[in-house]
């Protein structure tokens, strides 16, 4: 039960990571676009799919305050500023999407909540993860950090971090969606993007082994995290290479394939830790009476169904945006 | 934690979580209107029913959008001004919530992708079964909510361990809770009766404008008629809530009657100011003997009052009392304005009665607010317990928030829920003012299945234009 309800938490938050990360890094690209049809067409390829990705985070934090209460609580209330900011760039993000084309006047005011939503959540979300990698005050299961217990300078790189990495997502996203000029537009970027996550990749873990971070020492404690970094080369190297040959979907897969990387690089070496490095998975874990009642119902059938249906909808709206009245004919 | 700051967590969860009730109360009734539409179609072929399903799916899905976004919000608000309740509580309340998300996202949502765009993918009775999908995982989802809720107003099937936390021993009481029973169905038909009497004031709105006449009519005939029957079952249901308050929740009851010494036999405060600090009534109007009758069904029951409380354990007064007496007012207001409606109708002379019609259209909102005064009398009445007799709200709440950062997050919640909510009333609005009127075929591209708020249709900015044609 203990192990399902882990894999699960990690599935569903590597599931958000990956499709709200291209749909919010197509956010971030949006003011760059050449011309009002691009902006159409990158809103026509994530339209389908974006709220359905959003789900995700719902889930993940449900099945965090269900299965994992003690986490639940202390993160969410540790990051209370970050996550305000989230959930408003979060919503302004999500109506300005729908508003923008009911909108006569007002179509800038949504475009700009938009693209700021995008940034501001991605941002917050790369912080976060920064943020728990340099490691939180907790003490005797209470966050005693105070109000800006999470900032450093370390989160904030990893912030802009978080940034380039979804754009490249979403630059990714682009080349596998559209035609034409919006096409070309993501195989331009798309280097300059790989460039610097890599840049920042080498910063943070500059950084981090003169912060003398103990997920450093994790690595050398266990050499088989080392065959991630490796994968994680390897998909640079197929991006470069999808990027020359104008191969549309695989950019989007090799990012993919970075970030399962660098997930699976974080979730492994933090095991058996939650919130690193203070409360455990057995610690926090809710009593098997609460585990087995989700299991039954929510884990057995809902969680099947929503995967399955997540599936249908990426297969129903599958091929490329074209034509200028993809989206929204009325608008 | 210091106390403005829990003042003001209290009142940011009051404010998000009134806000977000709004929508599903008009969903939830909605989507049975819908599928009951679709199903008298079908049965009968007749394309009224068909227009009218046409017209309020477009207002369904725009109220159905605002609800899931500022449902997100709920998600989290547990953890962030909550912990200490979310960390004691989480076996229970998380289990029951992931259930809510779960039935949310995996049934509604992916029926109601087939209901906006399936209309000529699908079989005509999947397109059917999907609405009643759509309706009973609304249902689904609220039962959830009431659960948990019921859980807090009378806490079952727990033990607590030496930290503090509630472990779940046994699953069947906390679902089948006979507070549950009670309180799930009044909110129910809580949701019904809002949405039969705005069905019913658009119907009356446009008779005054001698507009779409054939479904404005339909729509009166089945907005009051289920009305009719559900406003007094409404409150005979409401009635058996109260009774679980009497037993269960004395110190709420005594504040709802506004009872400040026990009575042997009680009067029963019609209206009043109540006076806390002097524990006393100014200005009452009272009846001899009801109070009993209300409170035990007899004519010499004694009735607890508010003074056998320490003062630490008693709710405030003032809102339950008026908040009760606002909500018992709509229902009346309601059952009169149905039954007449419905009478007339069946004479045949409603409509020209145009002050009847102007009073059944201006009384769109009375739904909403006997629904919200509704929970404001139970969630206040359950102070000072967040848990009722376990956990203090004060103990409940995030020990090192600040006044300032909850300050912050309450003022930009108003700010950013005034901007949509002010677009997506606005939108509502101008689709339900231009009337039905007859839809161009759309191409499937216009709507998607997890996109609620993308309906096709006019833009707010714009002047409403007779006929929205689809450009392509």
């Amino acid at each position: 039960m203990v192990e399902f309800w882990t894999c699960t938490l990690g599935l569903s938050l590597l599931l958000y990571v990956l499709l709200d990360g291209f749909d919010l890094g197509v956010g971030m690209l949006f003011p760059f676009a050449p011309s009002e049809t691009a902006r159409r067409h990158m809103l026509g390829a994530i339209a389908p799919v974006w709220d359905g990705n959003e789900t995700w985070l719902v889930i993940s934090a449900t099945v965090l305050f269900g299965a994992f209460p003690l986490v639940y609580s202390v993160l969410l209330s540790a990051f209370y500023l970050p996550l305000l900011v989230m959930l408003l760039a979060l919503i302004l993000r999500g109506v300005a999407f729908e508003f923008r084309y009911k909108a006569v006047r007002m179509r800038r005011v949504w475009d700009a909540g938009f693209v700021a939503g995008s940034y501001a959540a991605s941002f917050v979300q790369g912080m976060t993860m920064g943020a728990l990698v340099q490691e939180i005050p907790i003490r005797a299961g209470l966050y005693t950090g105070g109000s800006f217990g999470w900032y450093s300078p370390f989160a904030l790189i990893c912030g802009g971090g978080l940034c380039l990495g979804y754009a490249m997502l979403g630059a990714g996203w682009i080349t596998y969606k559209t035609e034409e000029d919006v096409r070309a537009f993501g195989y331009r970027i798309l280097p300059w993007l790989l460039a610097g996550v890599l840049a920042v990749l080498a910063i943070t873990f500059v950084y981090a082994l003169r912060l003398d971070l103990r997920v450093i020492h994790r690595w050398t404690e266990r050499p088989v995290l080392l065959i991630f970094p490796a994968i994680g080369v390897v998909a640079c190297g197929g991006m470069i290479l999808a990027v020359r040959r104008r191969s549309d979907l695989t950019p989007f897969l090799m990012g993919a394939a970075i970030f399962c990387a660098a997930f699976a690089t974080l979730a492994i070496s933090f095991v058996p830790y939650m919130i690193p490095f203070s409360v455990t998975i057995a610690e926090a874990v809710a009593p098997h009476s609460s585990l087995s009642f989700m299991f039954w119902g929510a884990g057995l059938f809902a969680l099947p169904l929503t995967l399955a249906y997540t599936l249908v909808v990426y297969v129903a709206f599958k091929g490329k945006v074209s034509g200028p009245a993809e989206y929204h004919q009325g608008a | 934690m210091d106390l403005s700051a829990l003042l003001l967590s209290r009142l940011q969860f009051a404010f998000t979580i009134s806000f977000h009730i709004i929508f599903p109360a008009f969903t939830i009734g909605l989507a049975a209107w819908l599928a009951c539409l679709e199903g008298l179609s079908l049965g009968t072929g007749r394309p009224v029913y068909r227009r009218l399903f046409d017209f309020w799916l477009r207002i369904f899905g725009i109220a159905f959008g605002l609800g899931v976004v500022s449902g997100i919000v709920m998600a989290f608000q547990f953890g962030t001004n909550w912990s200490e309740l979310s960390r004691r509580t989480g076996p229970i309340q998380g289990g029951l919530l992931a259930y809510e998300s779960f039935t949310a996202f995996a049934v509604e949502a992916s029926f109601f992708g087939v209901l906006m765009f399936g209309r000529n993918r699908v079989p005509k009775w999947l397109y059917f079964f999907s609405t009643v999908m759509v309706a009973l995982g609304t249902s689904m989802s609220s039962f959830w909510i009431l659960v948990n809720n019921s859980w807090m107003q009378w806490p079952v099937g727990y033990e607590m361990d030496a930290t503090g936390v509630f472990n779940p021993t046994d699953w069947m009481a906390i679902i089948f809770s006979p507070v549950v029973w009670v309180r799930f169905p009044h909110m129910m038909l809580a949701a019904y009766v809002t949405s039969a009497f705005c069905v019913s004031a658009t119907g009356a709105w446009y008779l005054l404008r001698g507009i779409c006449r054939a479904e404005a009519r339909m729509m009166l005939r089945m907005g009051l008629g289920l009305a009719a029957v559900l406003v007094p079952a409404q409150l005979f249901i409401g009635h058996l809530t109260g009774d679980y308050v009497h037993d269960k929740q004395p110190a709420k009851f005594a504040a709802i009657e506004a009872r400040w010494h026990n009575e042997q036999p009680a009067a029963e405060v019609l209206i009043a100011w109540p006076d806390p600090d002097n524990e006393r009534n100014l200005y009452s109007i009272s009846v001899p003997y009801l109070g009993s009758l209300i409170g035990s069904m007899s004519l010499s029951s004694m009735e607890v009052g508010l003074t056998t409380f320490p003062v630490s354990l008693r709710p405030p007064v003032q809102i339950p009392f008026f908040a009760f007496r606002i909500m018992v007012g709509c229902g009346l207001l309601m059952l009169g304005l149905a039954w007449l409606g419905t009478m007339l109708q069946i004479l045949g002379s409603l409509e020209r009665q145009r002050w009847l019609l102007w009073a059944i259209f201006l009384s769109f909102p009375l739904g909403f607010i006997a629904t919200l005064t509704g929970w404001f009398t139970a969630e206040v009445g359950r102070q000072p317990w967040t848990v009722y007799g376990q956990l203090l709200t004060a103990d409940a709440a995030t020990p090192f928030l600040t006044s300032s950062q909850v300050a912050t997050s309450l003022v930009l919640f108003g700010m950013v829920y005034a901007l949509i909510f002010l677009a997506g009333t606005v939108y509502i609005y101008r689709l339900l003012k231009q009337g039905i009127v007859p839809l161009p075929a759309l191409a499937d591209s216009d709507t998607n299945p997890k996109r609620p708020m993308a309906i096709p249709g006019d833009s707010p900015g714009a002047p409403p234009s007779p006929v929205p044609v689809a450009e392509a």
